[in-house]
């Protein structure tokens, strides 16, 4: 499903980062830890095609990333790559809704409100889907993020440092939350960290 | 969802920013379009009532005088001519058609003309309802003096000393409507028609009254206001002048007058075009500034939209829309006020001149307006366009 090899990156063609190899399958999960620095964020952009590598190869559902123009890969991204960073952003003056459609208008897709109202009373913020996402506590805002990457069912999620600026219980809502909504989907799920309180959670576990 | 939406709630959602650019933009463009819409509705004012009238005789003083108190009715006469004598030069070969005025005295500050049937051909003014004069004292109406004076076929009503005081009333003599026009745009709108005997016949019991001994005016003492002539060819616009040179009449060329006038206007009109594009400019910055200023805010947002799957020119076009979207409504809001002003000034003008500016619709000047502003929305939009869709969404998005 997923699978990297030889992946290498430099910004400056002086400090040239090397990632291990991996590989993982239709719905399996697993934590990419590392300390900052690691280069953890620029591993989490080259999965999503936000970043091209200096050398090795990506492949995702079979695509090799390399092979895409920049416009194909933006709309490969918006269909196969559910992202949720750090903290949450939105567009602000949409409401939380529309937020959550615009992956799908945003690929060429037909919207679907009913679907999106569907993921935010999963996600119980049904009641908020008409606010300004700045109405919304971080919590929430977290879990409009994750509806967010779940629209376009796709086949890999990529989470980075989605619980580091959350308390433990919140934390650990959200990581439950990225796990149910995974499996549910059926889809990949890499998250990219430094927060050790997850290590526990995940079999698979690679370290940079 | 639709990217009009989006761009839409993007300009909604800084009012501030948008509601400056958007008040530069309307103002701008409404006071051109006022400008357009004045000049072109005294042109055609000025055009329609001085077509078919090569040349003017009036007494001697200003030309424009002449020309704007007997062409247009708004200014006073220069005075008196000898009827015989101008009915002189009427009958000389070079002329086709003359048309004597009389005039000096109104009702309720309409001006009362005295002329004869040719004057009505001329402005090919149309009866509305009952006749055009023909006795003594009998007047057909312009539409405006009509529904103003609530006046209808069968009414009577007395004519008072000169163009403006009401106070003089000529009580002896009673006018009868016999007519009104419709209304046809042009200065007719304005006035009571009747013969020239009745304008003669006000002053000759006037004279009465006043204890005067002479007996009634011999024909050739006569006298008329201005005489409108038009030549069978165009030596006559110098022959007749040196037919006039001991006379105490003047000949006129209305054509020459207007175009000094028009000259006139044109600066104060050019004044406030170069005020109306400085207005232009700034909006132009305004629009620029207010979208580029949102490019720095809505960076991240910007990079978001990539990585859900925008591509470079969805964000492109967003940007370029928004921009877009202001110039439009700019110029929808521009026009607008453009149609309140002209309704204003045509109440002011309606009550000091007796002249109207009621056409409100769309003049060609303004579809250049909207290519222009749009040109404008376009142009303001570009470069933050290009920044959006330059973005590095991987550095943007790590350094929140």
């Amino acid at each position: 499903m997923l699978s990297c090899k030889a992946l290498t990156f430099s910004y400056d063609h002086k400090n040239t980062l090397q990632f291990p190899d991996f590989e993982c399958k239709e719905g399996e999960h697993m934590l990419l830890l590392g300390a900052s620095g690691s280069g953890k964020t620029t591993l989490l952009h080259l999965l999503a095609g936000l970043l091209k590598p200096s050398g090795g190869k990506i492949e995702i559902a079979g695509t090799s990333l390399g092979e895409l123009s920049q416009k194909k890969l933006d709309k490969f991204r918006g269909q196969k790559v559910g992202i949720v960073y750090q903290t949450a952003h939105f567009v602000k003056s949409l409401s939380v809704i529309d937020n959550l459609l615009m992956p799908q208008f945003l690929t060429g897709k037909p919207t679907q409100p009913q679907k999106a109202q569907e993921l935010l009373d999963r996600l119980q913020i049904g009641n908020k889907a008409h606010r300004k996402p700045s109405d919304l506590s971080v919590g929430e805002q977290q879990r409009v993020a994750i509806a967010r990457a779940l629209i376009n069912d796709p086949e890999v999620i990529l989470a980075d440092e989605p619980t580091s600026a959350l308390d433990d219980q919140n934390a650990k809502e959200v990581l439950h939350l990225l796990e149910d909504q995974a499996n549910a989907a059926n889809a990949t799920l890499v998250i990219v960290t430094h927060d050790s309180r997850l290590k526990g959670h995940f079999e698979k576990r690679i370290e940079l | 969802m639709n990217l009009i939406k989006v761009s839409w709630k993007n300009i909604q959602h800084k009012p501030l920013n948008t509601g400056l650019s958007l008040l530069l933009l309307a103002f701008g463009v409404g006071i051109i379009s006022l400008l357009l819409l004045v000049e072109v509705q005294l042109k055609n004012q000025f055009d329609r009532n001085i077509k078919n009238i090569d040349m003017v005789l009036g007494a001697k003083g200003s030309p424009l005088q002449l020309i704007l108190s007997s062409v247009y009715q708004v200014d006073a006469p220069t005075g008196n001519i000898n009827y015989s004598e101008a009915q002189r030069i009427a009958k000389s070969p070079f002329v086709e058609k003359s048309i004597p005025l009389a005039y000096g005295d109104n009702f309720k500050s309409y001006r009362i003309v005295g002329t004869t049937h040719d004057y009505v051909d001329h402005y090919d003014a149309k009866l509305e309802s009952g006749s055009l004069w023909s006795g003594e004292f009998e007047a057909t109406i312009g539409s405006k003096v009509a529904t103003a004076e609530g006046l209808e076929v069968g009414d009577t009503f007395y004519s008072a000393h000169g163009l403006e005081d009401t106070t003089d009333v000529h009580k002896d003599k009673a006018f009868t409507v016999v007519g009104i026009f419709e209304s046809s745009g042009t200065v007719v709108d304005q006035l009571v028609l009747t013969g020239m005997e009745s304008i003669w016949g006000v002053h000759e019991s006037h004279d009465h009254e006043a204890g005067a001994e002479h007996d009634h005016q011999h024909e050739e003492d006569r006298e008329i206001t201005a005489m409108f002539l038009k030549v069978r060819n165009k030596m006559a616009l110098f022959s007749i002048p040196k037919q006039l040179e001991d006379s105490k009449i003047q000949t006129v060329l209305p054509s020459v007058e207007i175009n000094r006038l028009n000259e006139g206007f044109g600066i104060g009109m050019g004044t406030l075009r170069v005020i109306a594009i400085a207005i232009m400019v700034l909006s132009f910055v305004s629009v620029f500034i207010s979208l580029y200023n949102s490019l720095r805010e809505r960076k991240y947002e910007l990079a978001l939209m990539r990585s859900m799957g925008g591509t470079r020119s969805t964000l492109f076009r967003l940007i370029l829309q928004e921009g877009l979207l202001l110039a439009i409504l700019g110029f929808v809001i521009g026009i607008v006020l453009s149609r309140i002003g002209l309704l204003i000034l045509s109440h002011y003008m309606a009550e000091n001149f007796h002249y109207s500016l009621n056409q409100i619709g769309m003049v060609s000047g303004e579809f250049w307006m909207l290519l222009i502003t749009i040109f404008v929305g376009v142009l303001a939009s570009l470069l933050p366009a290009y920044r959006a869709m330059k973005i590095d969404i991987a550095k943007t998005l790590s350094n929140e």
